[in-house]
C-alpha cells in the first residue's frame, strides 16, 4: 500500500470545507482573514498532490503553489491593514456590525 | 521521497490527523489568540505533507513565509486590536451555522465522491526528481518569467497599499494661541485611547 493521489485529494477537500465553515460563520475579523489562509493552503495541498502524482518529471504545480504562496502573503498584509483600519474608524472587528454597504 | 512506505502512511496519517484537529480549533476556539497559534500548528502540518509529497523547497518555503510572515502578522494584527468584544447575540445565528455547516458536509461528499470517482490516470512509478530547486528555478527564469515579475510587481504594490491604508491619520490640531505667538498648526500623530483588556483573577498585572 502506498500513498494515494485520492488521500491528498480528499485532506484538501476537509481543510476546504472547514475554511469556508469558518469564512462564513465567524464573526471575528481576523478570524475570516485565518479562514481564507486556510482556503487557500487547502488548494495548495491539492496543486501539489497533482504536481507529484501526475506531473513528477515538470513539477509545475510546485511553481504554481510558490505563486499562490506570495499572493497569499500580499492578501494577509493588505487585508490586515483594512482590518486596521475599520477598527479604528468603528471601534469594533464584529463582522455584523461592518453594514456600511448594505441597502 | 526514499522512506519505507509504511512510514510514509504512518507519518501522512499523524500529520492530516494534526492538520484538521488544529484547523478545526481555527475555526471552533472561542480565544482567537488559541486560533492564531494553531493557524500555524496547520501551516507545519502541511509543511509535512509537502515533504511526503518530495517539494523540499516548497515545504521550506512553506514555513518560511506562512509561519514565519503570515503568521506573526496574524498575532500582531490580533495585539493590535486586543479589544475583549463580546459580540451582541444575533437571532436565529444557530440556524445559519446550522446551515453552513449542512452545505460543508454537502461539499466534502461532493468533492469526496468526485474524488473517488474520476479515474485518475496517474503517471508511471513516481521518481522523485534529483533537485526540485533547480527544477523550480528554470521554470522561474523560462517559461514563468512574467509572472515571476509580476509577483514581485504585486508584493511592491501590497506592501504600499498595507502601509498607506493601516497608517493613522494625521489630525491638525489648532493650538489656542498665545498672547504674543501667532496661530500655529500642530501636526499630531494621535493615538486613539484605548481600554486596557482586565486580567482575570486577582493579579494586577497587565497582559
Amino acid at each position: 500500500m502506498q500513498l494515494q493521489l485520492e488521500y491528498f485529494l480528499l485532506l484538501a477537500a476537509a481543510l476546504f470545507c472547514i475554511g469556508i465553515y469558518g469564512l462564513i460563520t465567524s464573526r471575528n475579523a481576523v478570524r475570516v482573514l485565518m479562514s481564507i489562509e486556510l482556503l487557500l493552503n487547502a488548494v495548495n495541498l491539492n496543486l501539489m498532490g497533482f504536481s507529484n502524482f501526475l506531473d513528477p518529471d515538470t513539477i509545475r504545480g510546485q511553481v504554481f503553489t510558490v505563486f499562490v504562496i506570495t499572493v497569499a502573503a500580499a492578501e494577509a498584509a493588505v487585508g490586515l491593514a483594512i482590518i486596521l483600519a475599520i477598527y479604528r474608524n468603528r471601534e469594533t472587528i464584529d463582522m455584523e456590525q461592518f453594514n456600511l454597504l448594505k441597502w | 521521497m526514499n522512506l519505507a512506505e509504511g512510514v510514509q502512511i504512518v507519518s501522512f496519517g499523524i500529520l492530516a490527523a494534526l492538520m484538521i484537529a488544529a484547523a478545526l480549533g481555527v475555526v471552533l476556539f472561542e480565544k482567537i489568540v488559541y486560533s492564531a497559534f494553531l493557524l500555524g500548528g496547520v501551516f507545519i502540518s502541511i509543511s509535512g505533507l509537502y515533504i511526503l509529497l518530495n517539494a523540499d523547497f516548497v515545504a521550506a518555503a512553506q514555513i518560511l513565509i506562512y509561519v514565519g510572515a503570515v503568521n506573526v502578522l496574524i498575532l500582531f494584527a490580533i495585539m493590535l486590536v486586543n479589544k475583549e468584544e463580546v459580540f451582541k447575540p444575533i437571532s436565529g445565528r444557530w440556524i445559519r451555522k446550522a446551515a453552513t455547516a449542512l452545505v460543508c458536509v454537502g461539499l466534502f461528499a461532493l468533492l469526496s465522491t468526485m474524488v473517488l470517482a474520476t479515474p485518475w490516470n496517474l503517471a508511471a512509478p513516481i521518481t522523485a526528481p534529483e533537485s526540485t530547486l533547480i527544477l523550480i528555478g528554470k521554470h522561474f527564469f523560462s517559461d514563468y518569467l512574467l509572472p515571476f515579475e509580476l509577483a514581485s510587481v504585486l508584493l511592491l504594490m501590497a506592501m504600499i497599499g498595507a502601509i498607506i491604508i493601516a497608517r493613522r491619520d494625521f489630525i491638525p490640531d489648532i493650538e489656542a494661541a498665545s498672547s504674543d505667538q501667532p496661530l500655529q498648526t500642530v501636526w499630531r500623530l494621535p493615538e486613539r485611547p484605548r481600554e486596557l483588556t482586565p486580567t482575570q483573577g486577582s493579579s494586577n498585572q497587565r497582559k
